[in-house]
């Protein structure tokens, strides 16, 4: 057992001792998730909405107010004529406008149509999606009264009333925290160990290790120990970063969620095992768990675009990355609250290929000797 | 009868239809500097890296340190030292960090460890130098460190492969100097190298050509039956006859 902790040791004292290695460890995850939570948002906060029509106007009065009572809509200018929005909107002033014909008020109550026009910047179509739906949201409601109004009571329109469960705000930090949670701890995992393995190759340590009378079993335990440790360290800062800077809710069980991440790690490493059997250099392990690896997960894994919409090979493709899982296991749990009933499925997907991808590569290593 | 540190008998090793070792058989005494010679791709690796426990042998058996080639790696792992021909300690860790890692491997208690590293530097003359990073050692001080720390445990052999490559003349003589000295207390040196004036120094020297050994013996007995006036017309000679290349 000394033996193995005199291992793990030296391995800690790799890590810390190199500059570049110690930053990609601890500050990576924390850049990582402050990037994707606040930079990357898709959120849309108090946009503002600039009105063209006549402010007179009581239906055009009445729907300014719904919009400016909007918790994510705010009123701009009032202008008379649609001359300035395109400046506005160019200029970033005003996320969209929207414009009522001349006497809309009038119009409505004869019972014919009355025009509307939204106007919205194209160039960020995720905003402007989300911030048109919002306002077309405020004209139904307020169209529904005045049918309810006008009908006597008796509405007979069908209106869908949409209730986003969980992330009512549809706040894009509980999309990314748990994709980058699954990011960060892979690269660690899988990378870190890759290289570490391929370096002691390139040195010719290895090879002195492995005359050494440690068995190849133990060998392959003090190279993973550290990782895990660093893995489970930054889980937990990822996760208080994710609570508390982000408001990212952890609604489920915490021993569950870390259970979780424990098998996902576990199936990180033996990717990284496996990657630093294959490579013969340093470059070359970073190369494939770059591309290979981290390139894959970020695409496919439902991080960034959802495994729903992607053609069908793909999607059975996505199924093989570990993270994907992951992610949907650690969105269940922490943003729904879901309980381990709920996660079976994915569980033991994930359970399957962490005992498969080990047992594989610490075989293959053991034969590489 | 003297006692062996080495017996190898009928030694093959196959890599599908590659016979990497073709039939050698050879005895190594304790005590005694062998030197392993042989062009690249003879086939030396290969044969040194089973002596080490590192690789199981197709057909034929030995002993090394008198344990089975066959099955008792670990305990041949547990009596022997290996210093190999790509430097190798850790570059960013300090000296006596290095020395406290593989006096671990090997199972050295921290008393042991601490008195190990003593009487180590002060061998080496290099007590000042115990907190230095090896990466900025010059190659002879790592070398003869290497040589040192192989030695941690007190091995009853030691397998030096190619120890001097790409180090100074005076380097390598100083280096020389400390394998006589560990031969002199009775420790088995298990040597390849590509200089031929380092083969002459060596008590007896086989010479492997395609897997096979072509000649063994004292280097005087050798340069007599070649013809040679010294190793490197041995060499040449013995050598000259390989039909696979590198």
């Amino acid at each position: 057992m000394k033996e193995i902790f005199a291992f793990i040791r030296k391995e800690f004292k790799h890590i810390f001792r190199d500059r570049r290695t110690t930053l990609i460890v601890l500050i990576m995850p924390i850049v990582q998730i402050v990037l994707f939570g606040f930079a990357i948002s898709t959120d849309v906060h108090n946009a503002v909405v600039d009105i063209v029509g006549d402010a007179s106007d009581p239906a055009v009065q009445r729907i300014i107010q719904r919009i400016d009572s909007n918790e994510y809509l705010e009123v701009g200018n009032i202008y008379a004529s649609p001359a300035a929005i395109d400046d506005r909107l160019r200029k970033g002033k005003i996320s969209a406008a929207v414009c009522f014909e001349q006497n809309f008020d009038s119009n409505l109550a004869a019972g014919s149509t009355a025009v509307v026009r939204i106007i919205a910047d194209g160039a960020d179509p995720n905003t402007a999606q989300t911030v048109t739906s919002y306002i077309k949201g405020v004209i139904q409601s307020e169209q529904a009264e005045i049918t309810t109004a006008m009908t006597g009571g008796g509405s007979v329109s069908m209106r869908p009333n949409v209730q986003l469960m969980y992330n009512p705000a549809m706040n894009s930090a509980y999309n990314f925290v748990p994709g980058v949670m699954g990011l960060v701890l892979m690269l660690i995992c899988s990378m870190m160990t890759a290289v570490s393995i391929v370096r002691e190759k390139e040195q010719g340590t290895l090879e002195l290790v492995l005359v050494s009378p440690v068995k190849p079993f133990w060998i392959i335990l003090s190279k993973i120990v550290p990782y895990m440790v660093l893995s489970i360290v930054n889980f937990v800062t990822t996760l208080l970063l994710a609570h508390f800077v982000m408001g990212v809710p952890v609604n489920g069980s915490l021993a569950l969620l870390s259970l979780v991440s424990l098998v996902f790690v576990g199936s990180s490493l033996g990717l990284g095992l496996l990657v630093s059997v294959i490579s013969a250099t340093q470059q070359t392990a970073m190369l494939i768990c770059g591309m290979g690896l981290t390139m894959p997960t970020m695409m496919l894994s439902g991080l960034i675009f959802p495994c729903e919409s992607m053609p069908m090979w793909l999607q059975v493709f996505s199924d093989i990355i570990p993270a994907k899982w992951f992610i949907i296991m650690v969105k269940k749990i922490m943003i729904q609250g879901a309980g381990f009933t709920s996660i079976v499925k994915e569980f033991c997907v994930l359970l399957g290929m962490m005992v498969a991808l080990l047992w594989f590569s610490i075989k293959k290593f053991k034969t590489r000797l | 009868m003297e006692e062996k540190s080495v017996v190898i008998r009928n030694l093959v090793k196959k890599f599908g239809n590659f016979t990497a070792v073709d039939n050698i058989s050879f005895e190594v005494s304790k005590g005694e500097i062998f030197g392993f010679l042989g062009a690249n791709g003879a086939g030396k690796t290969t044969a040194m890296r089973i002596l080490c426990g590192l690789s199981r042998p197709t057909s034929g058996e030995g002993t090394v340190a008198g344990f089975r080639i066959k099955d008792q790696q670990e305990s041949i792992k547990r009596h022997i030292g290996y210093m190999s021909q790509k430097f190798s300690l850790y570059p960013d860790l300090k000296v006596w960090e290095n020395i406290e890692l593989f006096g671990g491997i090997y199972g050295l208690n921290d008393r042991q460890i601490a008195a190990k590293t003593d009487s180590m530097l002060k061998a080496l003359s290099m007590e000042n130098a115990r907190d230095m990073y090896i990466r900025d050692m010059p190659l002879g001080w790592k070398q003869k460190l290497a040589f040192s720390i192989a030695m941690v445990h007190d091995p009853e052999i030691v397998f030096l492969d190619e120890p001097t490559g790409g180090v100074d003349p005076v380097t390598r003589r100083n280096f020389w100097e400390m394998i006589y000295e560990a031969a002199g207390r009775d420790v088995t040196v298990f040597v390849t190298t590509h200089y031929m004036d380092e083969a002459e120094y060596c008590d007896r020297v086989s010479v492997m050509v395609d897997g096979r050994i072509e000649a063994l013996g004292s280097p005087a007995e050798l340069k007599e039956t070649y013809g040679a006036k010294d190793m490197d017309g041995v060499f040449t000679k013995i050598a000259g006859r390989a039909e696979r290349g590198e």
